[in-house]
């Protein structure tokens, strides 16, 4: 097996492990968003063990690459890289939820380190995202700032003053990604108001767009590549996905948006994962 | 009639700009936020956002998780009125932004109620860390800026468009929270904020032709509330009246009302604001038609005392 080949199976084994810890979670919380984060499972690995330069014993390390989950709600998925990074112990994962948790529903940065910017509420994290790469343009620093966004979220406007903004100010130092997995909370994106054609639309704004398939791990290491050579505007990669990805009763099914599976449920989620090794 | 605040502003700023951690944000503003000179002096910290205040919002607040002390400046109305932005982008994540309003409540004057921040206050006293700092004069603004530029947590600076009358002295402090008595007094305090300082004042000077002793509490700080000035107000008065350039509902009046519900203190209380949107005309004819000048003011307090 060659070395990439190894770097690419090494990445699915870790979205496998992250999706199974993902779905424990939600579970054991008893509420949660299971479709959107195992949407995001294949791209937060590997942003996460791959990409990103961090040091998650130091996590306000001044030269660390940013990150800004703007689809807030998917955070668990997350925050199962983090733990399996050493982050925070592990333990804590059973806590999502609860009160007291450092793990809430939602990120809040004033209560984990690690988190870069508290979201949840659709349409903001790439003017946050924009704010931190100015910031990193003006110091002439190396770090690079990643957002992931949601497709239902880019239906948002402040989404487009941002994106307008980033090209404009030649934000090389940004890359978004966009979590295209076809379905928000009450429906199929395409019928509560389509957002097609997505990636025309971000090119128009001046974006360097990359079309990928965001479960493809050769693709998407290799838009990531692609992204950080981009020169003098930011780099949007649309992922396409499909929400509940790996667990086949829950995929594009907005019933799985914003709700928790229960014991049985669990159990027959948990067996397909890792039947899937 | 002295500078407007939003003049004293735009040159504080540049002042404060040798500070390198400081970026200027607007809107298509930097004519009417006064930050031309900034943005000559400092191109390379000076953002012009467009008409797109929800964005600037969010990028004050990546900025200011960057390490940066970001100034979003616009219409007090337009920058505020992204409540939602503020909300989670700078307080929640405690983000060391200044939100600058210029254009408050019907000093506005010509341009009419569509560009008059009357709810501005109201909105951002209900978020729980913001820091609202209103000015009564050009020095006071000055020595505003300076004490914001090291401020820790997110914070609102709320200017006039308008002239106002200068009423602090050549030098004054600043002193975050803790609101200067301009005049003492003590058949009746008149509590005020920003434009409507010098109004009180003026009121002042008119019920002393009565023999009506008021105090002139200048609140510059409207959170945290000076809950001392208050209480001693309510001791040694007896009698409050709130003055601002705002709706009575969520201001400098509910905040006083608020501290005299708590039961520490009492006193009777009357609240001088807006009930009613604004309209256009002329700074000094709304507030004589609002009830806002210094002699509606002294005219209120008169049939409130019942002399």
């Amino acid at each position: 097996m060659g070395q990439r080949e190894e770097r690419i199976r090494r990445l699915e084994g870790i979205a496998r492990e992250l999706r199974i810890t993902d779905i424990e979670m939600i579970s054991e919380a008893g509420s949660g968003h299971p479709g959107g984060t195992l949407s995001a499972a294949d791209v937060v690995a590997a942003l996460f063990f791959d990409t990103l330069r961090l040091k998650p014993d130091q996590p306000a390390w001044p030269d660390r690459d940013r990150f800004v989950l703007s689809k807030g709600h998917c955070i668990p998925i997350v925050y199962a890289a983090m733990a399996k990074l050493g982050f925070f112990d592990a333990d804590l994962l059973k806590t999502l939820r609860k009160l007291g948790s450092p793990l809430q529903g939602h990120p809040d940065r004033t209560r984990l380190s690690g988190i870069e910017a508290s979201t949840g509420s659709l349409g903001q994290g790439l003017s946050i995202a924009v704010g931190m790469a100015l910031a990193g343009t003006i110091d002439g620093a190396a770090w690079r700032v990643y957002c992931m966004l949601g497709d239902g979220e880019v239906q948002a406007g402040q989404v487009w003053e941002a994106a307008m903004f980033a090209p404009r100010h030649g934000l090389d130092n940004l890359i978004a990604i966009l979590d295209n997995n076809q379905v928000q909370q009450t429906g199929k994106v395409t019928d509560i108001l389509d957002i097609a054609p997505i990636a025309e639309k971000w090119a128009a704004f001046g974006w360097h767009v990359i079309d990928i398939d965001g479960h493809d791990m050769g693709q998407i290491l290799d838009a990531l590549a692609e992204a950080q050579h981009v020169s003098g505007r930011p780099a949007m990669i649309v992922s396409r996905t499909r929400k509940g990805k790996g667990v086949s009763w829950m995929e594009l099914d907005p019933a799985w948006h914003g709700k928790a599976p229960n014991a049985e449920e669990t159990e027959r989620a948990l067996a397909e994962l890792r039947g899937g090794a | 009639m002295g500078a407007a605040t939003r003049d004293a502003f735009g040159r504080a700023i540049v002042d404060a700009g040798s500070d390198e951690r400081l970026v200027v944000l607007t809107g298509d503003l930097r004519d009417s936020t006064r930050t031309e000179a900034f943005a000559e002096k400092y191109p390379e910290r000076f953002v012009d956002c467009g008409i797109a205040e929800s964005n600037m919002v969010g990028i004050a607040s990546g900025l200011a998780l960057s390490g940066k002390v970001p100034w979003a400046c616009s219409f007090s109305c337009f920058v505020t009125g992204r409540f939602e932005q503020i909300r989670l982008a700078v307080a929640y994540q405690q983000a060391n932004v200044r939100i600058v309003g210029t254009h408050v409540g019907i000093g506005v004057g010509e341009d009419g109620y569509s560009q008059m921040a009357l709810e501005d206050v109201a909105a951002l006293r209900a978020l729980p860390n913001v820091a609202i700092v209103q000015p009564a004069d050009a020095a006071e603004t000055r020595a505003a800026v300076r004490a914001l530029v090291d401020h820790e947590g997110p914070a609102f600076l709320r200017l006039t468009r308008q002239g106002v009358d200068d009423v602090t002295g050549a030098d004054p402090g600043f002193d975050l929270g803790r609101a200067v008595t301009l005049r003492d007094g003590s058949d009746v305090a008149l509590l005020a904020s920003g434009a409507t300082v010098g109004e009180a004042l003026k009121a002042a000077r008119d019920l002393a032709g009565d023999g009506i002793e008021a105090r002139v509490v200048n609140v510059h700080t409207i959170r945290p509330l000076d809950r001392e000035a208050v209480l001693s107000a309510a001791a040694e008065c007896g009698a409050l009246v709130t003055v601002e350039d705002h709706s009575t509902t969520g201001g400098l009046g509910s905040a006083v009302a608020e501290v005299l519900a708590t039961g520490d203190g009492s006193a009777r209380l009357k609240v001088i604001g807006m009930t009613t949107f604004g309209e256009s005309g002329e700074p000094a004819e709304l507030y004589e038609k609002y009830g806002l000048s210094g002699a509606r003011v002294a005219e209120t307090v008169r049939a409130f005392l019942d002399r």
